[in-house]
This record gives C-alpha cells, sequence and structure tokens, in this order.
C-alpha cells in the first residue's frame, strides 16, 4: 500500500517545465533518498508533496489517500508531512522550545504545558535539551538543524521530508546531523530525503531515486543505482560526485 | 525694547499657560487618536494589499497613492468645508482626526508592507509547512518579525501626525497652537507662541532621539 502517490506530476515555472510526467509510490515507513544534480528538480519534486508548489492540475498527489488539493484537505495533509529545509528557516523571534511548540499550540490546540514537556522530549531526542531557553541565532547551524528536525517531529508527521538538509552545515556539523535522520529511520515515520550524502543514502536509504532533467530517471535499492547503475546519466553523475 | 519682554515674557507666558495646556492636551488626544487609527487602518490596508483579491489589491493600491500625494492641509479643508455640502457635518477635531488618520494610514500601510516583504520567504514556508493557516503565520510568525523592522519608520511617522495637528488650528480647533495665537492676541505679545514652539520641540524631541537610537541599534544588530 502507497503511502504517497505522485501521478503524472508536471510542474511548470511559467514556461519552464521542471517537472516532467514524475510517477511514485512510497510505502509507510520507507525511507527514500533523491540524488541528481542541480537544477534537476529534486527540491520542486518535495515541495509539490505538501503543496510549498502549486503543480499542474491535471497531475495528482495523494498522502495517506488525500489529495494534495487547495482547501481543508491541505491543512489536513500539512499538519501530518513534516519539512526540514536546506536553510533550516527556524523563527529567530521564538526560543528554541518556542519553536517547537508553536505548531501543537496553534494546529492541534495543545496545551502550553502539554506542548512544552513535548518540546523538551524532541530537544532531548535530537540531543539539545540544554539549548532549549536559548535563541536559534546562537546555536551553531548543526545544533539549529536539529532544532528543525525536532519542530518537525512535534506534529507527530507520518512522513518527513528533507531537502538537502546537511548542504548548508560546515562539514563537522553534517554528522551529528545526519546521525539524528539515521536514529528516525525504522521507526515508522516516511522520509522523503533529497541529498548529496551518499553514504547516508547507501546506509539508510531503503531506495534511492536519481533524478535528472525533471524525470526519475533510474530507482532502485542503494546497491542497485549507486553501485551498478544502468542509466549512462546516472553513471556519469555518480562519477562526478564520487571524484569529487 | 528688551528681547526677553517681548519674545520670552515670563508674566505673559504664565499669564498664557492655562490655554497653552488646554491646546497641547488637545493636540495630544487628536495626535494619539490619529497616530492609533492610522496604524491599525494601515495594518489592514497593507495585509489586503498583500494578500486580498486583486481588485482589492489595486483598491489598496490606489487609496495609498491618492492619500500619500494629497496634501493634507487641502485634505482637512476638503472634509470641514466641503463635505457639509454633501449634508456631511463633522467637528473640527473630527475632521482633523480623519484626515490625519486616512493619511497616516497611507503612509503606515507602505510601512507595514515593507516590512512584511523583508521577511524571508522561507519564514512563510516554514509556518505553511507546520501547517499554519494564513493568519497564524501572519501573526504569529511574519508580524512579530516584521514589528522590529516597522518600529523606527513608523515612530517617524508618528514624529509627522503630532506636527501636523497644528494644522487643525485652521478648522478652529483649539489645539496648541491656536491656543498660542489667540494667547498672542489677547497679550499682544508673542511670547506664548515661542512658548508653543518649546512646547513641541519639548514633546517631539526625544522621539527624534529614540528614531536615531532605534535606527542605530536597528543597524548594529543586523550587522553582528
Ligand atoms: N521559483 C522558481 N522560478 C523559476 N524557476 C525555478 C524556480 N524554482 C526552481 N526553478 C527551476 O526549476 C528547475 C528545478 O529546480 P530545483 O527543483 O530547485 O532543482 P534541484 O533541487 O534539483 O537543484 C531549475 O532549473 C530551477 O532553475
Ligand atoms: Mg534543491
Amino acid at each position: 500500500m502507497s503511502y504517497v502517490s505522485i501521478r503524472d506530476l508536471h510542474k511548470y515555472y511559467g514556461t519552464y517545465h521542471a517537472l516532467r510526467g514524475i510517477n511514485l509510490d512510497i510505502g509507510k515507513g520507507e525511507v527514500v533518498c533523491v540524488i541528481g544534480p542541480s537544477g534537476s528538480g529534486k527540491s520542486t519534486l518535495i515541495r509539490c508533496i505538501n503543496r510549498l508548489e502549486d503543480f499542474d492540475s491535471k497531475s495528482e498527489i495523494r498522502v495517506d489517500g488525500t489529495p494534495v488539493v487547495p482547501g481543508r484537505a491541505l491543512a489536513k495533509v500539512r499538519a501530518e508531512v513534516g519539512m526540514v529545509f536546506q536553510g533550516f528557516n527556524l523563527f529567530p523571534h521564538l526560543s528554541v522550545r518556542d519553536n517547537v511548540m508553536l505548531a501543537p499550540r496553534r494546529v492541534r490546540g495543545t496545551s502550553r504545558a502539554d506542548a512544552a514537556k513535548l518540546a523538551d522530549q524532541l530537544l532531548a531526542r535530537v540531543g539539545i535539551a540544554e539549548q532549549a531557553d536559548k535563541y536559534p541565532q546562537h546555536l551553531s547551524g548543526g545544533q539549529q538543524q536539529r532544532v528543525a528536525i525536532a519542530r518537525a517531529l512535534a506534529m507527530e508527521p507520518q512522513v518527513l521530508l528533507f531537502d538537502e538538509p546537511t548542504s548548508a552545515l560546515d562539514p563537522e556539523m553534517v554528522g551529528e546531523v545526519l546521525d539524528v535522520m539515521k536514529s528516525l529511520a525504522g521507526t515508522g515515520v516516511t522520509m522523503i530525503v533529497v541529498t548529496h550524502e551518499m553514504g547516508f543514502a547507501a546506509q539508510v536509504a531503503d531506495r534511492v531515486i536519481f533524478m535528472d532533467g525533471g524525470e526519475v530517471i533510474e530507482t532502485g535499492t542503494p546497491q542497485q543505482v549507486l553501485e551498478h547503475p544502468t542509466e549512462s546519466r546516472t553513471r556519469n553523475f555518480l562519477g562526478a560526485v564520487l571524484n569529487h | 525694547m528688551d528681547f526677553f519682554d517681548t519674545f520670552l515674557n515670563m508674566a505673559v507666558l504664565r499669564r498664557s499657560l492655562p490655554m497653552l495646556l488646554d491646546g497641547l492636551w488637545l493636540t495630544l488626544q487628536l495626535g494619539a487618536a490619529s497616530i492609533i487609527a492610522g496604524l491599525a487602518l494601515g495594518l489592514v490596508v497593507a495585509l489586503l494589499g498583500l494578500y486580498a483579491v486583486k481588485p482589492v489589491r489595486l483598491l489598496m493600491r490606489l487609496y495609498i497613492d491618492i492619500f500619500r500625494s494629497i496634501p493634507l492641509l487641502v485634505l482637512l479643508i476638503v472634509i470641514y468645508y466641503a463635505l457639509p455640502f454633501l449634508g456631511l457635518r463633522l467637528s473640527s477635531f473630527a475632521s482633523a482626526m480623519t484626515a490625519l488618520t486616512l493619511v497616516s494610514g497611507a503612509y503606515t500601510a507602505e510601512i507595514f508592507r515593507a516590512g512584511i516583504e523583508a521577511i524571508p520567504h522561507g519564514q512563510f514556508e516554514a509556518a505553511e509547512a507546520l501547517g499554519l493557516n494564513q493568519r497564524q503565520t501572519m501573526f504569529d510568525v511574519i508580524l512579530p518579525q516584521a514589528v522590529r523592522i516597522v518600529i523606527p519608520p513608523l515612530t517617524n511617522n508618528s514624529i509627522n501626525v503630532i506636527k501636523d495637528t497644528a494644522l487643525a488650528s485652521v478648522v478652529a480647533m483649539p489645539d496648541l497652537l491656536k491656543q498660542a495665537t489667540q494667547a498672542q492676541a489677547l497679550t499682544a505679545n508673542p511670547s506664548p507662541l515661542i512658548g508653543a514652539a518649546l512646547i513641541y520641540i519639548a514633546f517631539l524631541w526625544p522621539l527624534v532621539l529614540f528614531v536615531s537610537y532605534l535606527e542605530r541599534r536597528y543597524h548594529g544588530g543586523r550587522r553582528a
């Protein structure tokens, strides 16, 4: 049973055809890594899943059976789909704890005390319980991204979307964020991760998807796609990334 | 003719002080009421101008452009002397407050719009992705950040509103300036005018310093 289903997804930016008919079925709890060259449409694809980007009306995306269309249904989908951005996008006017508490309080109507308890649990889970009273700008990049993950987890999402979560980090901080993500894999949450971290993909992904030019070129297990790619475009990309 | 006897005649000032204070009280009431009403109007106009359907957005744009173009004195005189021909007769206070609010609202709307547009797009996206609706996104995430940006220009605008209250004296409102000119006529001495000028300065100078302080701190904060 697919949890996220994408049917013939087309996306235009003006006249530019950014996604050219994507079909994907992602199962509950599955971890999918999306790789591909810059500009291939990876971000656009995952941003369509929670409809941060509008897409062609003939295309269809469903999350847990609910079509991702504007209106009441979209609120339900967004409450179930968490997102972690490359640039963290934490709320700078709120403390770390308040960042995590905001959505449960406002969207779920959780009481202040319960939301605070939940926030502290999640911050402990991502290893930054002692930073709860600080403001995001006083944390390192790695810590900020872990707060962003805790903030997304606070809505108890069924699906987590990651858009290059470690690309804006100094190299020494990449590991701590990937470790948190690894700890989430296999807990039942469906993860769709756009990443250039091939080691992470190889180790954690159930499936790797290679995109180029707005299309899915190749999909399979990490071994299949990363070690024995059948498409020349995949081989060229991997060659360029690994010789980097 | 002694300078102090003419321009800073203490006896005259003391005699006209009650009149000046009455005027000051009215000036402050008019200023405060217009500033608050202008802020509310400006916020609504800014939000409609950014997020309403196209015709409403255009209407807001039109409002902003018109009321930033019209001289306040002209607007005030139209409201006070021309509207009665349409059967709408406003008191001098209501006329002045309407004119000041309409103009202040236009400037305030521009200030709020710029403040909201200065917030990085990622903040809207993060709020939306969490499931916050538009109103929550605005009031919990965007406006609290925009407020920091808009406080210096809003304070500046408030200074302008308070200064512009003096125009109300042309529609016979007994504000600070009007009281000063009347006291001058009564005493045949210009000291009350000087007194009024000093009172304006005493009230507005701290606000001017406050704006400079905020602007310095804001730019300092950005650098850090
Ligand atoms: N807001 C936008 N407006 C116009 N073109 C865009 C916009 N966002 C992305 N694109 C274009 O769509 C293509 C795919 O972008 P993106 O999904 O960001 O690629 P990736 O994440 O794989 O690097 C690129 O060619 C990019 O220039
Ligand atoms: Mg991208």
